[in-house]
Order: C-alpha cells, then sequence, then structure tokens
C-alpha cells in the first residue's frame, strides 16, 4: 500500500509587487500598468508514489522545489494542477525554530506548539517534563521565551517535535539540532522515531544523512523531477557530481556518467 | 465537523489562552481593566455630553452606557480582529489548520469581555432605576447576532489586512466616524424622517437601538426590524466566509 501519491504535482507560485506595497501603490501601479505579479512554477510535473514504511530523501538546490512541493504533501498549500493523495496521519515539522510567541513563557510555548502539531492536552500533561528534560531547560518554564538564547530555543522546538507519533513524518532541514551533545542526542531521537515503521520524508542539506537514512531519493532541480527511486547510492553520487559540475543530468544515463565521474574522481 | 472541533478544540483553547495572557501582560491591574476601562470612557462621556444631552434623554446615563457597551464590543472585535491572520502567519504556514480559528480564539477573548461589561451594565441599570422584565430575555437577540456580525467584519478586516496593510489606518477612520453616527451620546428623535431612516442602514446602531428599546423603553422591536438585523448580521458573515474560502490557500504568499 502506498502512503503518499503524487500525480503531475505542479504548483504555481507568486511572488512580486504585491507584498507590503500598500493600497496607494497597489492602484497607482494600477492604473500606470506597472503592477507585476511574477508567477512560477515552484514544481512542474511531480510524480510518485512513496510505499508505506519508505522513507525518501528530498535532494536539490536552493529553489529546486522542496519546501513547497513539501507544504503541498502537507496540505498547506493546493497544487495548481495535479494530485496528492495521503493515506494516514501526517505531521510535518517545517521550519522549526521559528513561530514561537516570544512573550509567552517556555511552558506556555511549550502548549501552544504542541496543540499546533495535533497533540492532546493530556498528552502534553503527561509529557511536559519529558521535554523540558530533554531539552535540558529545566529552570527555564517560566522564562519568557525571548529571553531563551537561539541554541535553547531550537532545542526546545525540537524536543516537543520529537514526541510525534504520525504516520508520516516530514522533515524539514529538522535533524539535529543545537551544538555538540545535543546534536547527537537529537539526531539518535530522530532516527528511533524513523525506525519505527513510520514513512518518512526527509530534507536535508547532508547528502551523507540522505544516504545513511534513506531508501528510496527524489531529485529536483529548478522545480523539474530529474530521479525518483530506489538507487540512492548512484544518485548520490551522481548530484555530489552535479554540485561540482552543476550539469543538468537530462536522463537516467546522464546520471550513470556522473556516478562514474564522481567514482573515478574519487579513486574507486 | 464533531470530529474537527474535537481535534482542533486544544490548539483553540490555547490561542484564546494566549490572546488572554498577552493582552493584559505588563499592566498591574490586570483583568480588572476589563470592567475599568469601559467605566472610565462612560464617566468621561457622561461628563463632556450629561449637560449637552442629558436633559433631553431619559435615564441618560443608562441610554450612554448602551452605546458604548456594543460600541466598544463591536470595535474591539473587528479592530483586534483584523490581526487575525498576520499576526498567526508563522502558524498557519508551518500547519494545516482552518485559518478561522484564529479570528474566532480572539472573538471569544473579546466577547468574555463584553460580559463582563454586561454584568457591569445591569449593575448600573439597578443604579439608574430601570426595571428589570421578563422581555430582557430578548437581549439574547441582538447579543449572538452582533457576535456573529463581529465575526463576519473579523473575517473580511482579516482578509484584506493580508492583502494591504493600510487598512488598519481606514478602519480606525471608519471606527471614529462610525461613533459619532451610532447615536451613542445623542438621540435622533428630533431628527427628520429621512435622517432618522439613514440610520437604520447603519447595522451598528440597530444593535444599539436594540438594547435601548428593551433595558429603557421596556419594548419589543418590531419583526423587522429583526429581520434587518438578521440581514446584516448574514451579509457580513456570508462575505466573510465566502473571502475566506476563497482565498485560503492565497494568504499563504502574502505574509
Amino acid at each position: 500500500m502506498n502512503a503518499i501519491e503524487l500525480e503531475n504535482v505542479s504548483i504555481r507560485y507568486k511572488i512580486g509587487d504585491f507584498k507590503n506595497i500598500g493600497l496607494k501603490e497597489y492602484v497607482l501601479r494600477k492604473i500606470r500598468r506597472d503592477y507585476h505579479v511574477v508567477e512560477f512554477w515552484a514544481d512542474k510535473d511531480i510524480t510518485f508514489s512513496l510505499k508505506k514504511g519508505a522513507m525518501l530523501g528530498i535532494i536539490g538546490t536552493n529553489g529546486a522545489g522542496k519546501s513547497t512541493l513539501l507544504k503541498a504533501i502537507a496540505g498547506i498549500m493546493v497544487p495548481t494542477t495535479g494530485s496528492v493523495q495521503v493515506n494516514g496521519r501526517i505531521a510535518a515539522l517545517l521550519e522549526l525554530a521559528s513561530g514561537f510567541d516570544g512573550d509567552l513563557t517556555v511552558r506556555e510555548n511549550a502548549y501552544l506548539r504542541g496543540a499546533m502539531l495535533g497533540y492532546t492536552r493530556r498528552f502534553m500533561d503527561e509529557k511536559i517534563e519529558e521535554i523540558i528534560d530533554f531539552a535540558e531547560l529545566n529552570g527555564y518554564e517560566e522564562r519568557a521565551f525571548k529571553q531563551l538564547s537561539s541554541g535553547m530555543k531550537s532545542r526546545l522546538a525540537f524536543s516537543i517535535a520529537s514526541l510525534v507519533n504520525p504516520d508520516i513524518l516530514i522533515l524539514d532541514e529538522v535533524l539535529s539540532v543545537g551544538d555538540g551533545a545535543f546534536r547527537k542526542k537529537s539526531g539518535d531521537k530522530m532516527k528511533e522515531i524513523l525506525s519505527s515503521g513510520v514513512t518518512g520524508i526527509l530534507v536535508s542539506h547532508s547528502i551523507a544523512q540522505v544516504r545513511e537514512m534513506c531508501d528510496t531519493i527524489l531529485w529536483l532541480d529548478k522545480g523539474r523531477q530529474i530521479y525518483f527511486g530506489t538507487d540512492v547510492e548512484l544518485v548520490a553520487n551522481a548530484y555530489q557530481e552535479f554540485m561540482l559540475s552543476k550539469k543538468v543530468p537530462q536522463g537516467f544515463e546522464d546520471i550513470h556518467t556522473l556516478n562514474e565521474q564522481f567514482l573515478k574522481r574519487n579513486g574507486d | 465537523m464533531r470530529e474537527k472541533i474535537e481535534r482542533y478544540r486544544f490548539l483553540f483553547e490555547e490561542l484564546v489562552k494566549r490572546d488572554f495572557q498577552k493582552k493584559y501582560k505588563g499592566t498591574i491591574l490586570g483583568a480588572a481593566w476589563s470592567v475599568l476601562s469601559p467605566l472610565l470612557s462612560l464617566f468621561v462621556m457622561r461628563l463632556v455630553f450629561g449637560s449637552l444631552f442629558g436633559r433631553n434623554i431619559d435615564h441618560f446615563t443608562t441610554y450612554l452606557f448602551c452605546g458604548n457597551l456594543v460600541f466598544a464590543f463591536f470595535n474591539e472585535s473587528t479592530s483586534q480582529g483584523m490581526y487575525a491572520l498576520v499576526s498567526n502567519a508563522a502558524i498557519f504556514t508551518k500547519v494545516n489548520v482552518p485559518k478561522y480559528l484564529f479570528l474566532l480564539a480572539k472573538n471569544v477573548q473579546t466577547l468574555i469581555n463584553f460580559g463582563i461589561t454586561l454584568v457591569v451594565f445591569f449593575v448600573f441599570c439597578l443604579f439608574d432605576h430601570i426595571a428589570f422584565t421578563p422581555k430582557f430575555v430578548f437581549l439574547l437577540y441582538p447579543i449572538v447576532l452582533l457576535m456573529l456580525f463581529n465575526i463576519g467584519v473579523g473575517m473580511i478586516l482579516s482578509a484584506f489586512y493580508v492583502f494591504f496593510r493600510d487598512v488598519q489606518y481606514l478602519w480606525s477612520v471608519f471606527v471614529q466616524l462610525l461613533t459619532y453616527l451610532s447615536a451613542i451620546f445623542y438621540s435622533i428623535d428630533t431628527f427628520p424622517l429621512a435622517a432618522r431612516n439613514a440610520f437604520l442602514l447603519n447595522p451598528v446602531y440597530l444593535f444599539i437601538r436594540y438594547f435601548r428599546k428593551i433595558v429603557i423603553e421596556g419594548a419589543i422591536p418590531s419583526v423587522g426590524f429583526h429581520a434587518l438585523m438578521a440581514v446584516d448580521t448574514l451579509l457580513a458573515l456570508g462575505i466573510g466566509m465566502y473571502i475566506y474560502k476563497k482565498y485560503n490557500h492565497e494568504f499563504l504568499y502574502y505574509v
């Protein structure tokens, strides 16, 4: 059974003049016919189906359309064309460190975030001590959130998020946060969750992480789907070579060529 | 629907709680301001307009309080509801939640505030020798409708505010204007008929009028009056819901 099915998903993204220009500028520009909204395809014709229990790594340079695609799968955005089908309860952990309220206390923020992630109050009551412990924030519970250091903030964010128990877990650059010891602790915790049979999608800039954890791989470039499949090693090699040569592969043969170049360069 | 309510209940409660905590953060008197601030504005208005209009209006304090009570509820709900989407952008760009939750949470807070003021209002009615009659039950009608009306206007404003931040200034000017046009501190009884009818176009005036009719005059407004209020409310709510539905997935690009 498939956990996620995407069929010809295309997402048109808007950027341009409309942001922060105000009413007067809007009217003036409309009159002058100088009002520009740029629409571009953040994702174009993405099609894949992901089996239950699989672990998908999405790779691609900045602006490849990774985050937009995750938002479509999470239901935050709707695809302009195509369809997204998700079977099971989904939890998307996107840009975790932001979105807290500086004026509220650590405890209040923890509850609000827990509510956002779909936990119940009883669950939070049970787990709040554990969350604070894991984030190493004992004694800070009643402090205003804005008084925390950025490391503490991301530790709290991770600690709350790591209690999720969904069928499908989406991770956008949230593996291993913080510094030193906590980085290891959080990485271990995530691996523990991912190995529990959950279907996972992972966006990471660390290709090593993708190699280590994923059994399926999706390569996006400027919104186009370069590769989807289970040849993780091969594609990861090719991707690393691509990062140097910047030559976008046009087909599976190009990927093979890139892989060979990679292996040659690394003296294999 | 039921399942949805269950699912988002915790988040909703937390949002309400957050709005309360933020509102009184840094104040010494805290929630006591909910009682004090309408009383103070009533006091100021009584002082300023008492000698001007007070002599010709029966139960002037109660008359004034009716206007203040309704208008403050409307003003607070809409002026603060306007920020419901923008100030929660960090939440709805990260998790998939119904976007009206934020506005509803805000409106719960203003409703509670209104409730507190209403109790104070009844206490004042006692002092002003107002006769409490069973007809007071009818006050539920304008209260429920005003609540829905506020939500509708709040939806429209909060959506517009996402696209144009000018809305906050325009709205504050408009509210100012509406204060003078809602017959809060004067009576329109001596106005020509055409002018009096024009006041019926102002939904906020209708709510105020309803309150006065029940409390001061001890009479129930006509069926047509009820219908007019219902139409205004449904219109605001309908437009608001339409905008929210239409732009549900557009807001994301603008915040």
